[in-house]
């Protein structure tokens, strides 16, 4: 059993002038363990997600993957070693087809993104490749279509499918259902299930959907106030009268 | 006279002329998140404008009024029926929008008052020149060197102490945020780059003593103002005082230690901060 | 459009292209000669902006550096065409990676300002170190080399049409396939969205510094032919006034559209002639129509006519 967690988050604090934002968070995620980032709106989720993923470079703290500090380190690196994210607003390349979509990652993946001379259609591993990725997500019957006339499920699904493009070890997934319909909100939940399982893909997610983190989260990580204020189990943390208290009661009940 | 003197007194004049077009320039880009390529043609338009209204009128402080009072108009005029048009749309036809406002300004110029050079007269107690330093200096260079910090300190009382001023930083901020504490933007859009055309046609009408008046007026001091403002941080009001200063002070020295290459130094000073410190002196992370 | 028509569609404009000189006007040659070469500059220039979302106001100075190398080269050197493009092109190719690599450390708004500076910085170079560029006067008075092929003089303005069409067509060629190739995707998805293409491992800036110095190796390649076809380089083809020629062309012709610029660049001319037989206010005139196209027409001339022609009951296309 491997016990050295994937990522490791030692006392993140994070600051924008005056204003602190995030204070000693620490936050390990386990190989194959689906974990989970809940708190109520403006609790710091999105900027401690910034932080690991590196749009910002966090004022204290240490950012550990797989065995390697990356505190600071620019987004691009980071991604390269592994960790990804998808965004909580949709966050494709509009202009581009669904196939091409998923190529751009695939491309950069294969170190091919400086080859100026061979028509990028034309790499059959490559686009065997995006084809399975987007038969896997159910979207097969859409590759040659552009990203932005798609329905809003199908986006988020292209903003998966760039993430799995790239055989990431762990994924941060902002808010997946954000803005989804019930039924859109579904087959997410039954999509990333389904990848967590078969994948070997490690998921963290956030998620202000309390239905979905309790149906898919393995271990919960509750942030208040740019802090820390409990984790555990579900069941623990459904039971824990803190955590209650800062959602103003009720609305944990799934 | 002693040349350090004098090319510290010439840097710190052009130097404030500098500060006026680019605190325009980035406080309409920090609000309206646009950047004004047309922003020297109302440079240039200021001081044709205040060339004018003192050959009607035959008074300079008139002029100083007058002149970038309309020129603002004109600004208003544009904001109201072409900028708006284009704040959703991607930047660089915001860019190409206010290039196409630069090329109809900047002929429309030559148009009307013609393509040669005009001299424009300082007021009579601005005139001549005053003894300094074993030697003499134009007293209208030195008004200059004082206008300049008189103005930044009324636009950082302005910006600090007043409502509007605070309105319009707390906007610079965060744009919903402002809409959602319920400020009318689309009329602040509007106020801001009025304000903004206004400095630059201020600078300009400065400047029209100063140098002379012709069509071409305005592309260099726009070239100059996108140099300082990269310099010291766009956005950032202390970040256009300090890179004017810069830019002012090292063109005129360079003229002792550098010869005819003095021409380059601009661009070399942007060079050198791009290099090591690209967010510019005063620039904030994004 | 499959990829076989859109070959007959080149080659039958090739073809077109070539028999021109045959038919019209010596007059027209000298203007069609001018609107290939503009119509690469123009080309390069998409390859930053409609490629890759990059505006740059600079473009003209590179095309400068081409024809200055070249003209340094037939002043002072062998009158051996292979020397003046080598020095044009490899000089261009240069200068973009330096200025490039200052001006992508950025984003797009400072690409903007920072190419309008640096292209300055040029002019002003050649402006003023008389020694080397003949201050404002420029270069002049070397003699055009032949062609080492078949021995014809460039002096004759259909040699040198045929000339300047052939490396225009080599050149818009290579534009074709940095366009469909992977790094002509990677370069349409950091216009796209630039920082989630961060966020999949690219390297943004990288990707724009070699699209830059691509574009820039090709205007000079424009600015050599320039050089030849004028018998002269001059410092105002480096003023920002010039660069933004291939601005508007491609503008005004369609940004989205791979022909869009070159199209824009014949249009251009053709307002140019019949603008300047009335009135000497021509930038006047450019800015009244680019700001109804950017408000109203942003894909330009050919990429509204694409767009009604492939609208109507064509479904998906591809």
């Amino acid at each position: 059993m491997n016990s050295r967690p994937l990522l490791d988050v030692r006392g993140l604090s994070h600051r924008f002038g005056r204003f602190r934002v995030l204070t000693d968070v620490s936050v390990r995620v386990m190989p194959g363990r689906l974990t989970a980032l809940i708190g109520p709106n403006g609790a710091g989720k999105t900027t401690f997600y910034n932080c690991v993923s590196g749009r910002y470079v966090p004022t204290g703290g240490k950012v550990v993957f797989d065995g390697r500090d990356i505190t600071g380190l620019p987004a691009h690196r980071v991604a390269r070693l592994g960790l990804l994210r998808s965004f909580q607003i949709t966050n494709i390349f509009p202009g581009l087809t669904v196939l091409e979509n998923v190529l751009v990652p695939l491309t950069l993946r294969a170190g091919r993104g400086m080859r100026f001379w061979r028509a990028h259609h034309r790499d059959p591993a490559l686009v065997e490749r995006a084809e399975e990725i987007l038969e896997r997500l159910g979207l097969a019957d859409q590759v040659g279509r552009r990203a932005s006339e798609l329905p809003y499920g199908d986006k988020r699904r292209i903003e998966i499918a760039l993430v799995m493009a790239l055989d990431p070890k762990l994924v941060l997934l902002d808010e997946p259902t954000a803005g989804m319909t019930p039924e859109e909100t579904d087959r997410m939940i039954g999509l990333i299930r389904e990848l967590a399982a078969r994948s070997g893909i490690t998921f963290f997610l956030t998620e202000h959907d309390m239905k979905v983190v309790f149906s898919v989260a393995d271990h919960i990580y509750v942030l208040h106030q740019g802090r820390v204020l409990a984790q555990g189990s579900p069941d623990e943390i459904r039971g824990d009268p803190r955590v209650r208290e800062a959602y103003l009661g009720g609305s944990l009940d799934p | 006279m002693d040349a350090i003197w004098v090319n510290l007194l010439n840097g710190l004049s052009w130097g404030m002329l500098l500060f006026l077009i680019s605190v325009g320039l980035t406080t309409v880009f920090g609000v309206l998140g646009v950047l004004n390529f047309a922003h020297g043609s109302f440079f240039m338009l200021g001081a044709y404008l205040c060339m004018q209204a003192m050959a009607w009128f035959p008074s300079f402080w008139l002029g100083l009024l007058v002149g970038p009072v309309v020129a603002a108009g004109v600004g208003a005029v544009v904001e109201r029926c072409l900028l708006r048009r284009v704040y959703a749309r991607d930047l660089s036809f915001q860019l190409l929008l206010t290039f196409a406002i630069l090329l109809v300004l900047d002929d429309g110029v030559r148009l009307i008052w013609g393509s040669r050079y005009h001299v424009v007269d300082p007021p009579a107690v601005l005139a001549g020149v005053v003894p300094m330093f074993g030697g003499s200096y134009p007293v209208y260079r030195l008004f200059l060197v004082a206008v300049g910090p008189a103005v930044g300190l009324g636009l950082w009382a302005f910006f600090r102490l007043t409502r509007w001023g605070k309105v319009i930083r707390a906007a610079a901020m965060d744009r919903e945020m402002a809409e959602g504490v319920g400020i009318r933007v689309p009329a602040l859009f509007t106020a801001v780059f009025t304000f903004g055309t206004w400095l630059a046609a201020l600078g300009g009408a400065l400047a029209a003593p100063h140098q002379s008046v012709g069509p071409a007026m305005g592309e260099r001091i726009i070239i100059e103002s996108f140099i300082v403002v990269v310099v010291g941080g766009l956005g950032s009001f202390p970040g256009a005082f300090v890179g004017a200063l810069v830019l002012g002070l090292f063109e005129s020295f360079g003229t002792l230690f550098a010869g005819r290459a003095q021409m380059a130094l601009p661009y070399l000073v942007l060079a050198a901060v791009l290099l090591v410190r690209p967010r510019g002196l005063f620039g904030q992370e994004a | 459009m499959g990829g076989g028509s859109r070959a007959w569609l080149g080659l039958g404009l090739l073809a077109g292209l070539a028999l021109c000189p045959l038919v019209v006007p010596m007059y027209w040659v000298f203007i069609l000669t001018e609107v290939l070469i503009m119509g690469l500059l123009a080309m390069s220039f998409n390859l930053l902006f409609g490629g890759a979302g990059l505006l740059s106001f600079g473009q003209a100075s590179l095309f400068g550096v081409g024809a200055y190398g070249a003209a340094l080269v037939l002043l002072h050197g062998p009158p051996s065409l292979g020397l003046a493009f080598a020095a044009g092109v490899g000089g261009a190719a240069l200068v973009s990676l330096v200025i490039g690599y200052l001006c992508v450390r950025r984003d797009e708004i400072f690409f903007a300002m920072l190419t309008l500076g640096f292209g300055m910085m040029l002019f002003t170079v050649a402006h003023n170190w008389r020694e080397v560029t003949g201050g404002s006067d420029g270069l002049s008075g070397f003699a055009l080399p032949t062609l080492p092929v078949l021995g014809l003089s460039l002096f004759d303005p259909r040699v040198m049409y045929w000339f300047t069409l052939a490396v225009v067509a080599a050149g818009v060629g290579v534009l074709w396939r940095v366009h469909r190739s992977s790094f002509g995707l990677v370069l349409r998805a950091s216009r796209e969205n630039r920082e989630r293409l961060a966020f999949v491992g690219a390297s943004v800036a990288r990707y724009r510094l070699a699209a830059f110095v691509v574009s820039g190796t090709l205007s000079g390649a424009a600015g050599v032919l320039f050089c030849l076809f004028n018998q002269m380089a001059t410092p105002d083809v480096m003023h920002w006034a010039y660069s933004a020629r291939p601005v508007l062309m491609a503008v005004l012709g369609g940004s989205t559209v791979f022909l869009g610029p070159a199209f824009g660049a014949a249009a251009f001319f053709a307002l140019e002639q019949a603008v300047t037989s009335v009135t000497d206010s021509w930038m006047i005139v450019l800015g009244a129509v680019l700001i109804p196209v950017v408000l109203y027409f942003p894909e330009g001339i050919l990429g509204t006519l694409v767009r009604w022609v492939s609208r109507p009951g064509r479904g998906d296309r591809e």
